[in-house]
């Protein structure tokens, strides 16, 4: 429940009434304030500074420091004020939180200074409402990432007990971890050069023998670069299978890039070592020639920088999609046009609209070849329209790209963007969770009845008070509004789960759950009645029979069900949940152990056996001035 | 080409931003409402001073401007009914509330639905429950405002109920009702029918006693 909306509470209990000329059962009675003290003033001072509130303003977060009876604790006597030694700029937005119950993080403050202000005062900071959440989320994980970074330098220090397998990979992810892995990283970085150096030297022409054109050295010294090319395949190959060997997912290495262009740099090789006996598919053989060159993309593995050019153009593959999409239609629109501009001219290069898409890339690229050029006067005006279009489609989505691979750079310094997202998740669970509280605290408060309700029987007549030192005031009476709404309704709150068991049950449910030693006197007040039997004094004592016989019949069936349910952990709250079990077995079963009515046990500490005295004694003695309350929730 | 659609772009602005100061400045003469003095108050309602001094923080606190409109409204009575639909509820609730019919329940309207319902009599109690039950305000509660108040209640409870809420629960209901009060049959409650059964019934009569000390 919301802060200010607390002060609605008299509001809605009012219009409660509202309610009762249709509610057929009794209303339970209202918790009474007991203390009636006047709203007072509250003077709080933080580090000298004086801030002054009332109390129920504080009282309205009553998990908090300030909420809670927690403050007692820095209660000056002296001075009658509560005094904290913390920041008193800090704590003007935690006090604003009591006051309009949103919290806003002031950008002056330092983060984790905040973080601190708030843990001290018990305020979780997934409440920080959205103008100023994004602002805090930001700034905690450039501090978080700031942190880590100076862990990272200490990481490198070698874990114990990593099997072989273990350092292999770290040596391999990491060059600088041994020596031996830096080695390593050169070693195969040479490799790569010589790799690509020979691929290109091989196509240069060198020197012409005298009898023939000038052949490109890959001819002339067939040998010799065969050689090289095996060599560089080996170390590939090697390096692969020790990479394979190492990974500690096996399924997800062989998924990834890098390993992928791994093995495109090595098969033309052994294809080619397959083929050579065919002659047909030399042609082929001498294509895949090409795939050599993505030897090249192996030194990403050594350059941060070209890895982050491809998550870049990863990540922004909605701009470059845009970009190309808007080229495609700039090219088409002038190529159409400059087609039938140009097809009046004779010994026009634009013989056809494909053949004018290269005019105008060219153009718009600005590039400007020259191999064909418009010669009428239309084709012309046209074709500068083109090239200074060219200029602004080419421009815009240019800024976006570089904006972001800069944002990527400096982000690829620090952490992840995973953790970024589980944290999203966990915040809206928080808060989820803080609003369902409200609903699940009143269900918590029905078996609390139970459990302050009992200790009743000993005869105290103020058990209005017990009631009322457990849960807040405020928490009693919107629970008490909701207690005369399901009696108004004759209809129970039940939580999720409780809801699908009994939804799965189906028609078990429906079978008339009554005993046959109840009569229905009360009429219609049996029937919506028959699963409550909360009494108090008020009631004419001609109510108590069958609803004191109904209770009866269902902590009967705890008494059976008690031995087979494994302990939890309050037995009060196992008392609860028994008896709903209780109570949905005995409508299966039909199971009237009336026996158990004339036990008179006394009052041990057994949940089951206080519950049974009492309602024995008040069969009794109707007219006992003991409130009962054996709810069968 | 491009220059000609950037002029057009402007044209428009410019007369949207017109339009809205004028629509500004009209909203700004019904944001703020100041209620009657203390005095008045007190002299027309039976609260005191203090309390009253407590009812306008908390009822200012949630609406600045000084009066409630049907969304606030049902927003906050919501937050006090998590599991079900509170809004239809809250709907007939600002009906009754807003006594003269504009649209906005003002601090006066508030105050003095509080003041029947805490410290009036059963009888002016009644007459504020009849008159939420009466949709129409014409002085009779048919079968069909009746099933709209039920199912409005109902449906506060959500779909997580003991037993299981079924379709026809709130019109069976609504049959027990009308035959506890409509004395004549006729199929709709008068107001003396209806005040006339609920000062029978003991346990209506003991429930309007319920919230006496509220405040």
């Amino acid at each position: 429940m919301a802060a200010g909306v607390a002060a609605w509470l008299p509001f809605a209990r009012a219009a409660a009434i509202g309610w009762m000329p249709v509610a057929n059962c009794p209303m339970p009675i209202a918790p009474r304030d007991q203390s009636k003290r006047q709203d007072e003033l509250i003077v709080l001072n933080v580090s000298g500074r004086r801030f002054q509130t009332w109390r129920t303003t504080l009282e309205r977060y009553p998990d908090t420091l300030l909420g809670s009876s927690e403050k007692e604790f820095f209660y000056n006597e002296e001075t009658k004020e509560y005094f904290f030694d913390r920041d008193p700029d800090a704590f003007r937005s935690v006090l604003n939180f009591y006051r309009t119950g949103k919290l806003h993080y002031p950008r002056h403050e330092c983060i984790s200074a905040y973080d601190e202000e708030l843990a001290f005062f018990g305020i979780i900071p997934e409440i920080i409402g959205d103008c100023c959440y994004e602002e805090y989320k930001d700034r905690k994980r450039e501090n978080a990432e700031r942190l880590m970074d100076d862990q990272e330098e200490n990481k490198d220090s070698k874990l114990p007990h990593m099997n072989f397998r273990e350092t292999m990979w770290r040596a391999f992810e990491n060059p600088h971890t041994s020596t031996m892995a830096l080695v390593f990283y050169y070693v195969t970085g040479f490799f790569i050069a010589i790799s690509v150096i020979t691929n290109v030297v091989e196509t240069v022409p060198c020197g012409s023998t005298p009898n023939q054109k000038d052949v490109p050295c890959g001819e002339r010294y067939t040998v010799a670069f065969f050689c090289m090319d095996t060599a560089c395949v080996m170390i590939f190959t090697v390096e692969y299978l020790m990479r394979l060997f190492a990974a500690p997912s096996r399924y997800r290495f062989m998924r990834s890039v890098m390993s992928i262009i791994d093995v495109v740099a090595i098969l033309p090789y052994y294809i080619g070592l397959i083929m050579t006996n065919n002659e047909d598919v030399s042609g082929a053989f001498v294509t895949l020639r090409v795939f050599r060159v993505f030897r090249i993309f192996k030194f990403s593995r050594h350059s941060q920088g070209l890895r982050i050019l491809g998550y870049t153009l990863k990540s922004c593959a909605s701009e470059l999609g845009f970009l190309l999409f808007s080229l495609t239609m700039a090219i088409i629109i002038f190529a159409t046009v400059m087609f039938y501009a140009e097809k009046g001219s004779t010994s026009s290069k634009f013989t056809s609209i494909p053949a004018s898409f290269w005019y105008t890339i060219v153009t718009m690229t600005t590039l400007g070849y020259g191999d064909m050029v418009p010669k009428t006067i239309a084709g012309k005006i046209f074709g500068s329209i083109c090239s200074l279009s060219g200029v602004l489609v080419i421009a815009l989505p240019v800024p976006v790209i570089v904006s972001n691979f800069s944002r990527i750079y400096h982000q690829n310094q620090r952490a992840d963007k995973r953790r970024a997202q589980k944290v999203q998740k966990a915040r809206l669970a928080r808060i989820r969770a803080a609003k369902s509280g409200s609903s699940t605290a009143f269900l918590h408060s029905k078996r609390n009845g139970l459990f302050t309700g009992l200790p009743q029987l000993q005869g105290s007549e103020e058990g209005d008070q017990q009631l009322n030192k457990t849960a807040s005031l405020l928490e009693s009476q919107h629970h008490h509004l909701l207690h005369c709404l399901e009696k108004t309704t004759a209809h129970e709150f039940v939580d999720e789960q409780l809801y699908e068991q009994n939804c799965l049950e189906g028609t078990l449910q429906s079978c008339p759950s009554r005993s046959p030693s109840l009569s229905s006197q009360e009429g219609p007040t049996s029937t919506c009645c028959c699963r409550r039997s909360r009494k108090n004094p008020h009631l004419p004592s001609a109510g108590v029979p069958p609803t004191c016989q109904r209770s009866l019949q269902e902590l009967s069936a705890i008494h059976i069900q008690c031995g087979d349910q494994p302990p939890l952990s309050t037995s009060r709250s196992s008392l609860n949940m028994k008896l709903d079990e209780g109570s949905r077995l005995n409508c299966k079963t039909g199971l009237i152990t009336t026996a158990i009515i004339s036990v008179p046990t006394p009052p041990a500490i057994s949940p089951e056996g206080d519950g049974q005295s009492l309602t024995s004694t008040n069969v009794q003695t109707p007219a006992s001035s003991n409130v009962v309350k054996v709810s069968a929730l | 080409m491009g220059a000609l659609m950037v002029i057009f772009s402007l044209q428009p602005k410019q007369r949207n931003k017109r339009k809205d100061s004028v629509e500004d400045e009209l909203e700004m003469s019904t944001v703020r409402h100041r209620p009657e003095g203390l005095e008045q108050l007190e002299a027309q309602t039976k609260f005191s001073r203090k309390e009253l001094q407590i009812l306008y923080r908390g009822f200012k606190n949630e609406c600045p401007s000084g009066v409630v409109n049907e969304d606030t409204f049902k927003d906050i009575y919501s937050q006090f009914f998590p599991q079900g639909d509170a809004s239809t509820y809250a709907h007939f609730l600002f009906n009754a509330f807003d006594t003269d019919h504009n649209g906005s329940v003002s601090f006066e309207d508030f105050v003095m639905g509080l003041s029947i319902l805490l410290r009036g009599s059963v009888q002016e109690k009644l007459n504020w429950a009849f008159n939420l039950y009466d949709i129409n305000k014409d002085g009779y509660i048919t079968k069909e405002e009746m099933l709209d108040i039920m199912k409005s209640i109902y449906d506060m409870m959500g779909k997580c109920t003991y037993p299981i809420l079924k379709e026809e629960t709130p019109r069976q209901h609504v049959e027990i009702f009308f035959q506890k009060m409509d004395k004549n049959k006729d199929g709709v409650v008068t107001i003396d029918e209806f005040i006339d059964c609920c000062q029978n019934d003991e346990n209506i009569m003991r429930s309007m006693q319920l919230f006496e000390n509220v405040i």
